[in-house]
């Protein structure tokens, strides 16, 4: 079921990286929503203990299992899953070594602690393993169970860090089985399967912080994805009022004749209230224009980017479809 | 509802008193920039002032004339009247490394700082740069060649990791696990589970299976190295942690007016009083305000769809198209701090509008302080 008209055709794994506060696990659970649209299956997984999932589609505290949180448009699930590293690691020895009982003991220890909180490494190999588990599973037939993952990553400060695995854990394990498994994650993170989206909104911290977060990654040799510019606001100005207004040459004198004729105020009201509104309008001019020179800034990244609007009423689970929509619209999903 | 105490930026800043101001919140609230333009206004206003930073955005450090990420203070501005201005960058690899280079002796010092476990823990823990910032912040206050030391968090997950990090440092460090791998390298240095019993047999098959054998022996000559240099870090860091519950420190949370950021302030100010940490009071960063607010957003949409059903004065309905969806954010944002305020009515609030463009300079930075005090 594959979709070959949008962007990503072919990518399995969606990794959603951004700076704190852009919105990064909005944009991860509608473009999990957009990729399930049309009958597929897709499974989002957060792994920083945040239960961000949770909250956004309005659940209770996901556990660490896979269930189905929401239907996509035309039919279509998708999953969620919050990765526990304790959890995973317990999982894994089980699953690879038959030692439930060991694993219960290593908890008692504190090594498990140990393993997953003061080896960042062994943390980050638990975490992306399971998620690259999750996207190499076949059912009986032979075919994936998911059509697409979408991991809500850590933040871009730490992303090529978080997927270079093998390279975290080769300091620490030169063989043996935890180097196996991080190899393993390796040939999913670093395929063709596998892109890094970066959200940024039209600031200049967060631009700057994507435009370093990409350099990094392909530094790294990890494969970039898209950039998904969030809470865009439209211009409801024409741009040649802008432009005037920049240049403070904003006349309110249109504005008071415009007040008067709606009856909002007269006289020496309408005045006051067409300066002030003049003012509002040059502040305005001024953020556009910021805005349109991040958006430049950007675009010299050379990659595909999407725009999503600012949503009115704050994020709510229709605010979540809206994004899908204007996502598939653009050809992201 | 009842309106909040405004918070008094320039009574705590003016206070001899006060000697260290914490800057706690979610990450991208803007909590460097406050801290900056704090220091800014103190130096300003008399007092000797290092700014502790971790890893802050590279214009707001180029503001403040930091290049490069050194440990060291830098002195940014010596304004009139006294006051100075330090500002440094942590760079908690190399604290760390200070650190074992105090308290071991060099051949020691060197088996640690160039064995992997070391090397992954000092540049990678998710604890260490909360650590690291915790142990720097308390040798500066030990120092005492500042008056004022304001220090921001570091962008971790839980923003106040900071306050368990020495703590879970400490149990990793005390626990029966590192107990266990020290054990055999104490009774001779043998192999590290020999000497164990059955039950330790078994769980030292599993590490070795899931960790491998090379692993297992670094993690040991690491363990034992540590354990012996390690005798006072704890100490140090409950003096650290004393000392943020001192009279002289103040904690400033800082959030945005969007839901999260204010509901990560609201369990911030939950958790400082739960382990009774001084607070001061909540800096709200990037409020958006209007300049026409008599104009509701009601009235300014209907007065827009008038004019586009006469189809007369585009120019008027666009803008009072933009003043209403300005009214509209404004309202929302009066909501998510009113929120706060019920919930935590007894704490003082600053609102610091939002600027159009980031702080490029000391200008903008003291700026930012004059909105900070004269709100």
């Amino acid at each position: 079921m594959d979709s070959p008209d949008t962007d990503w055709a072919g990518v399995r794994l969606h990794v959603v990286t951004g700076k704190g506060g852009t919105g990064k696990t909005t944009v991860a659970a509608s473009l999990a929503l957009a990729l399930a649209s049309g009958g597929r299956k897709v499974l989002l997984v957060e792994v920083e203990g945040r239960q961000g999932i949770a909250q956004i589609f309005d659940l209770p505290p996901l556990p660490y299992e896979e269930r189905k949180i929401a239907v996509a448009p035309s039919g279509g699930d998708v999953f969620a899953l919050a990765i526990d590293p304790e959890a995973a690691m317990l999982e894994y020895m089980e699953m690879f070594y038959g030692m439930r009982s060991a694993g219960r003991a290593l908890t008692k220890m504190g090594i498990v602690d140990f393993a997953t909180t003061v080896a960042p490494g062994f943390r980050d190999v638990l975490v992306t393993g399971k998620t690259t588990e999750a996207v190499r599973r076949r059912g009986r037939n032979g075919r994936r169970i998911y059509d697409a993952v979408v991991l809500d990553a850590p933040p871009t400060g730490r992303i090529a860090r978080f997927l270079n695995v093998t390279h975290e854990v080769a300091g620490l394990a030169k063989v043996g089985p935890i180097k196996n498994h991080s190899e393993l994650v390796n040939n999913v993170v670093k395929s063709p399967e596998t892109a890094v989206h970066f959200v940024t909104l039209l600031e200049e911290m967060p631009v700057q912080e994507t435009l370093d977060g990409i350099a990094e990654l392909r530094a790294a040799g990890l494969p970039a994805g898209g950039i998904f510019v969030n809470m865009v606001r439209e211009s409801l100005l024409p741009q040649a009022a802008l432009d005037t207004a920049v240049k403070g040459r904003f006349d309110a004198g249109e504005l008071v004749l415009g007040l008067k004729a709606a009856g909002v105020a007269d006289g020496a009201e309408a005045t006051a209230m067409a300066e002030a509104l003049a003012e509002e309008v040059v502040e305005h001019a001024h953020r556009t224009e910021l805005e349109r020179a991040e958006r430049e800034t950007l675009a010299g990244a050379g990659l595909k980017s999407y725009e999503l609007p600012l949503l009115a009423d704050g994020v709510d689970l229709a605010g979540l479809y809206e994004l899908a929509e204007t996502m598939r619209t653009q050809g992201a999903a | 509802m009842k309106k909040p105490a405004t918070l008094d930026v320039d009574a705590i800043l003016d206070d001899q008193g006060t000697r260290i101001i914490v800057c706690c919140g979610a990450g991208g609230v803007g909590k460097t920039t406050t801290a900056a333009a704090l220091g800014l206004r103190a130096a300003e206003r008399g007092r000797c002032v290092v700014v502790l930073t971790v890893d802050p955005a590279r214009r707001l450090a180029q503001s403040m004339g930091l290049t490069e990420l050194d440990n060291t203070p830098r002195l940014v501005s010596s304004p009139e009247g006294g006051g100075q201005l330090y500002a440094m960058m942590l760079d908690m690899k190399r604290t760390f490394d200070e650190i074992i280079e105090a308290h071991a002796d060099p051949e020691r010092a060197r088996q640690i700082l160039s064995n992997p476990f070391y090397q992954s823990l000092s540049s990678s823990f998710s604890g260490t740069q909360e650590y690291m910032a915790m142990e720097k912040l308390g040798q500066l206050r030990r120092s005492d060649e500042w008056d004022l030391i304001i220090v921001d968090t570091p962008p971790s997950r839980n923003a106040l990791d900071f306050l368990d990090a020495p703590e879970r440092l400490g149990r990793f460090l005390d626990g029966r696990f590192i107990r266990l791998l020290t054990a055999p390298a104490k009774a001779g240095g043998r192999s590290a589970f020999r000497l164990l019993n059955a039950g330790f047999g078994l769980m030292a098959g599993a590490m070795t299976k899931l960790l491998g054998a090379q692993v297992i022996k670094d993690l040991q000559t690491f363990v034992s190295a540590l354990d012996a240099v390690f005798g006072g870090f704890r100490q140090r860091a409950e003096m650290t942690y004393q000392l943020l519950q001192a009279p002289g420190t103040a904690f400033l949370v800082v959030a945005a007016p969007e839901r999260d950021a204010m509901r990560e302030a609201s369990y911030f100010v939950e958790r400082l009083a739960e382990e009774r940490m001084p607070l001061a009071g909540l800096v709200v960063n990037r409020v958006h305000v209007s300049p026409a607010p008599a104009l509701s957003a009601a009235r300014s949409a209907a007065a827009a769809e008038d004019l586009e059903s006469r189809g007369e004065h585009e120019l008027t309905a666009a803008v009072l198209r933009l003043h209403a969806g300005r009214m509209q954010l404004t309202a929302r944002e009066s909501r998510e701090q009113e929120h706060f305020s019920s919930a935590h009515p007894t704490v003082p609030v600053v609102q610091v509008r939002a600027m159009s463009e980031d702080v490029h300079d000391l200008t903008g930075l003291r700026q930012i302080g004059d909105l900070l005090a004269t709100a």
